[in-house]
């Protein structure tokens, strides 16, 4: 009998095409996902080599960074002319190469993260990447994603591989339940705030556990998605029963005979027992609770309940860090964190821009208003996401409470496009990264959960989600 | 890519611990569908201020390291996006060689990609580089990559590691899709074995 393997190590193993004696690998790439912002200069790449894509039938392309997301964006003056340029090369580029692509028109259109699981693109035991570091949010699928760069991006294009060294394997168990108010954004986070932005660096995380299992593929989503944000090449979660039953019938996923073959395969895709992790990390679900971030990394996460920490609290290279992000942020060490008076909320992004995130803060937000002279957007992850909430009626909850109902993009996640924080505005926001002007230009980010999003828009604070309901 | 020379230059330090992709390039200017022309740009939050005006502080303006070629820098370097705008930025500004205690995955990578060198070195010694970088202009560094070797301006050498793979493509400015080109063969096996055998990729 072979030796044990993790799940990463089948992935792997099944996807080397070639190996150098080094160890250096040509891995096969199954589904590469384009958009506007890194692909432009890698198909010029290929147009002034005369190089083809190799397998456009495997490469989906969606234009999602830059795109206004208000109602009138069919209007090209709404987007900057640098915006339009890089918009139109996607376009152009995508149908002279011959890929499958969603243009702003089309209603599937939406943030690439969002568009391919939702397409059924996305599968079990793929390979997938995209220029972009948030492609970790496809291992929820038990799919090997990771983020590359645009010369990445040319060679995959090419090649349809990849040139990597397997990275190590580390497991992170969340064990049993979670508390009333505790989500998927919360589990993501405290790991994070557990191993540091760089204690994942070399590494493919399995996430697993009973917490684990418990969520849905949004929830699993979420975790995966910020796998990059702990510094790991890639997140990964074993596909089982919900997994299955989320791809069954997709639009790009196997039929009849092709999905019983598939499924066959897809169930022997799990971490064999006695397999070596290289690093363990394991959680409570209990003690994980509504968590914020403070600072200016997304290590920098505290429970809600907690208190703003001092520079003193921290020690090494970490000390001027904390001070630089207490400056940036505008907060007193000691101040509590539901003191913290904010002006924007922002709902969205590939980390909680589906369906269910709108679920959740829908159900704070029903029958309720948002806080006087607060700006509160909804940016719903696609266009069959914003579909899907308007017939199940949350989108008129939303627009009730006094939320701006939007169409599907980036948007204010990093703040490409028109959708921005301005100088030292403060928001409680669903996405993954709360860099310094990452929403804007010394705009201030605290990362949340959907549902702490809507509580803090009810209340204009920061707010432990727990007192509301 | 031009070949990957010896290199002795003056080495700005950067101590600050997650400087990441938004700092080295805000997404402001993610906009242009070129490569080059980014350098004007990099660290441009911290660098200039609003109106345009510099920020004197901050070490890439002051006199002494405004020709840096080396940065040393506080661990995990390049953290946050995929954006190859970083490392395009930090070539085009002129710097080709990074050392920290870490970097963040997928920068790392990227920066191989545009002839920029990171190395990963101990605490200690990024402590003793990072002294030997603040004493300004006159301290001159020397990285070869060639011997594996960064040799302070006192002349106190450190070696360090390097993907022996990667080593060669930097020292031989060869192109990766060149490269793999030569095995399409094995591509093109696997790729017939893989439909075969799930034909539902
Ligand atoms: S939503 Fe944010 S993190 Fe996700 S792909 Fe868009 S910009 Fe990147």
């Amino acid at each position: 009998m072979s030796a044990p393997k993790t799940l990463y190590d089948k992935i792997w193993d099944a996807h080397v095409a070639h190996e150098a004696e080094d160890g250096t690998c040509l891995l096969y790439i199954d589904r590469h996902l384009v958009h506007e912002v890194t692909s432009a200069q890698a198909f010029e790449g290929l147009r002034i080599a005369g190089r083809k894509v190799r397998a456009p039938h495997k490469t989906i392309a969606v234009p999602d960074h830059n795109v206004p997301t208000t109602l009138d964006r069919a209007d090209p003056a709404t987007m900057t002319e640098e915006s339009r340029i890089q918009v139109n090369a996607l376009d152009t580029n995508a149908k002279e190469f011959g890929v499958h692509y969603y243009p702003v028109s089309d209603v599937r259109q939406g943030i690439v993260h969002i568009v391919g699981p939702e397409q059924g693109w996305t599968l079990p035991g793929m390979t997938v990447v995209c220029g972009d570091s948030h492609t970790a949010t496809h291992g929820a699928f038990g799919a090997l994603a990771h983020g590359i760069g645009t010369s990445e991006v040319e060679h995959v294009l090419a090649t349809q591989t990849l040139i990597q060294k397997k990275s190590k394997n580390m497991k992170v168990e969340i064990t049993g339940k979670l508390k009333p108010g505790v989500t998927a954004k919360d589990i993501t986070l405290a790991v994070i705030g557990e191993t540091g932005t760089a204690g994942g660096t070399g590494y493919v995380i399995e996430y697993c556990g009973e917490a684990i299992r418990d969520l849905s593929m949004e929830g699993r989503m979420t975790v995966c998605n910020m796998a990059i944000e702990g510094g790991a090449r890639a997140g990964l979660i074993a596909p089982d029963e919900t997994t299955f039953a989320y791809c069954k019938g997709r639009p790009n996923a196997p039929k009849g005979a092709d999905w019983d073959a598939a499924l066959e395969n897809w169930k022997t895709l799990y971490t064999d027992e006695g397999a070596e992790f290289d690093l363990v990390v394991t959680l409570k679900g209990e003690d994980i609770q509504p968590v914020v971030t403070w600072g200016t990394s997304p290590e920098d996460v505290l429970p809600i309940t907690a208190t703003v920490p001092s520079a003193d609290d921290f020690e090494g290279g970490k000390v001027a860090a904390a001070q630089r992000s207490l400056d940036y942020m505008g907060l007193t060490p000691g101040q509590k964190l539901t003191d913290i008076a904010i002006d924007t909320v922002f709902i969205g992004s590939c980390t909680n821009g589906r369906i269910e995130d709108l679920r959740a803060a829908a159900e704070i937000l029903k029958g309720k208003k948002i806080k006087d002279g607060l700006r509160a957007m909804v940016v719903p992850g696609s266009g069959l996401v914003r579909a899907q909430a308007e017939e199940e009626g949350l989108a008129d909850i939303f627009k009730d409470a006094g939320f701006e109902w939007r169409m599907a993009g980036c948007s204010m996640c990093l703040a490409m496009n028109p959708d921005q924080l301005a100088e030292h505005e403060r928001c409680a926001s669903t996405s993954n990264r709360n860099f310094e002007g990452r929403q804007g230009y010394k705009g201030r980010t605290h990362l949340v959960s959907p549902a702490m999003a809507a509580a803090a828009a009810i209340t204009g604070k920061l707010t432990d989600v727990r007192t509301l309901t | 890519m031009e070949k990957y020379e010896k290199l002795t230059g003056i080495a700005a330090p950067m101590p600050l611990v997650n400087i990441d992709t938004d700092m080295i390039i805000p997404k402001v200017f993610l906009k242009s569908i070129a490569r080059t022309g980014f350098g004007k740009n990099l660290f441009d939050e911290m660098r200039f201020n609003r109106d345009g005006t510099e920020i004197p502080d901050f070490v890439l303006n002051k006199p002494q390291y405004r020709d840096a070629s080396i940065l040393i820098a506080g661990d995990n370097f390049g953290c946050g996006s995929s954006r190859e705008h970083a490392p395009w930025a930090i070539a085009d500004f002129g710097i080709k060689c990074i050392i920290s205690t870490s970097f963040a995955d997928i920068f790392f990578n990227n920066s191989f990609k545009n002839g920029i060198l990171p190395i990963v070195m101990p605490q200690e010694v990024v402590d003793v580089l990072m002294q030997d970088a603040e004493k300004g202009a006159n301290a001159r560094m020397t990285v070869d990559l060639e011997s594996q070797i960064v040799t302070t301006s006192d002349g106190e050498e450190f070696s360090f590691e390097v993907d022996a793979f990667k080593k060669h493509c930097l020292l031989n400015g060869l192109d990766d899709i060149g490269l793999t080109y030569q095995k399409i063969d094995a591509i093109d096996a696997f790729e017939a074995e893989q439909a075969a055998k799930a034909p539902w990729l």
